[in-house]
């Protein structure tokens, strides 16, 4: 072992010591909890890390440098799956998925396989005008899109998401609206998600959805369906940036004191399976980031019959108090 | 440095009702029902303590408050906007003794 691994290996160590924060499987069992499987109904499908952003908060630190997009190949073993599977929705992330040129093909081919297909977006990357045709596929096939838009404010959002976002993000939004997406009652529908802009938790949904309609329609004239609010995951680059700011054991204290032994049954890893570029599966989207295989074993796709059993059991680790701070993470 | 202020001590606050019970529960209940959601919004409310947090210069509510405005959905402008006002109102109050000032100062001039 060279020098730097095994150094990085020490200071993982020695800041899990440091970290006075009850594991999370310590907490579940404190609770009488357990944490398996439901009926998986989504299917999560990462089309690789390739991005043309590089987010502070990024759990998977996605960015323009990362040569990990899901190929032709494993395109195919996806959508083998997805007809076996018979899911209820389809979830498709990143990365932004937009640079995967088989996403358009994907779209149309996912399309008749569930009710409901997403399209994760964060609304710079659909309209760069690389992909023009990608939008009207999106129009047809009545793909949802939740797009990232994280704070109202322009200093916030670009302090998280890179400088010239905000106001491209704004022409995305007013573009979605204008060919229909995100009106009361079209079934075009547009769904925002904020993430703080920092190592705080997330505001109430409820309050965020009234203060964005109202502030977005009144500055810009845009229109949204539902807007999410999710605690940052300590992983990745915001665990970085967590740890060079100072601020990791606080926030690690914070998240492990709003656990809600409530939010664990409503968990999307109950109902999810994520499947990721080089199509490995995992219980989650943050599990994938973490390398922590799906209930903890090595499984690819093709593999796979169909969604694994009700009664599985879930692989979990600290970042899983970032889904059950509060209210929870759906 | 040992300091009087240390943010370590700011989670011992509901310590305060060990030696007296019932005045303790009493506040903390008149505290969490001031700070729930009414015909302001929880955001509104924690701009507005935020500002008092200011005018009466408490380390710890500043700490609290700070965290609070940002978990509420509001961004750094709005918050040194609300400390303004509180300026603003604090600075106003010493100003507008002037007016006593001159009243005296009138009353004892030729």
């Amino acid at each position: 072992m060279c020098a730097e691994p095994l150094m990085q290996n020490t200071l993982k160590v020695l800041e899990k010591k440091a970290l006075s924060v009850e594991s999370f499987r310590l907490s579940l069992s404190r609770h009488g909890l357990e944490l398996t499987r439901g009926h998986t109904n989504t299917l999560q499908i990462n089309v690789g890390l390739l991005c043309n952003q590089a987010c502070r908060h990024c759990h998977l630190e996605a960015g323009p440098n990362r040569k990990e997009v899901m190929d032709a190949k494993t395109v195919d073993e996806v959508i083998a799956f997805a007809k076996r599977g018979h899911f209820q929705v389809i979830d498709i992330t990143g990365g932004a998925p937009e640079l995967n040129p088989n996403l358009a093909d994907m779209i149309e081919r996912l399309s008749p396989l569930a009710p409901r297909i997403m399209l994760r977006s964060n609304l710079t990357a659909l309209t760069d005008g690389k992909r023009d045709s990608l939008v009207d596929v999106c129009r047809k096939h009545r793909t949802v899109i939740v797009a990232s838009f994280p704070s109202l404010n322009t200093t916030q959002a670009e302090a998280q998401r890179g400088k010239g976002i905000f106001h491209k993000s704004i022409l995305t939004l007013k573009r979605l609206n204008s060919i229909g997406y995100g009106h009361d009652g079209s079934d075009l529908e547009l769904d925002l998600v904020s993430n703080p802009a920092g190592a705080f938790l997330p505001a109430s949904q409820v309050q965020e959805e009234k203060r964005f309609r109202r502030d977005l329609q009144r500055k810009w004239g845009i229109t949204f369906n539902h807007i999410h609010t999710f605690a940052n995951v300590p992983l990745g680059r915001f665990r970085q940036w967590l740890r060079h700011s100072g601020n990791l054991e606080k926030y690690l204290q914070n998240l492990a004191s709003h656990f809600n032994p409530c939010a664990i049954e409503g968990l999307m890893c109950r109902t999810l399976i994520s499947v990721s570029w080089d199509g490995y599966l995992y219980d989650c989207d943050f599990n994938l980031a973490k390398g922590l295989y799906m209930g903890g074993r090595k499984t690819h796709i093709s593999e796979m019959d169909g969604p694994p059993k009700p009664g599985t059991p879930i692989a979990v680790s600290d970042h899983c108090y970032a889904c059950t701070a509060g209210s929870g993470f759906t | 440095m040992e300091t009087y202020y240390d943010p370590q001590d700011l989670p011992k606050f509901e310590e305060i009702t060990e030696d007296a019970s019932e005045l303790g529960k009493k506040f903390f209940d008149y505290y969490s029902a001031v700070f729930a959601e009414g015909d302001l919004t929880e955001r509104e409310k924690a701009l507005i303590a935020l500002a008092a947090a200011h005018t009466i210069q408490c380390p710890y509510c500043i700490d609290a408050y700070t965290q609070a405005c940002l978990e509420k959905g509001s961004n750094l402008g709005e918050m040194t906007e609300a400390i303004h006002v509180a300026v603003a109102i604090r600075g106003g109050a010493s100003l507008v003794h002037g007016v006593q000032m001159r009243k005296i100062a009138k009353k004892l001039s030729m």
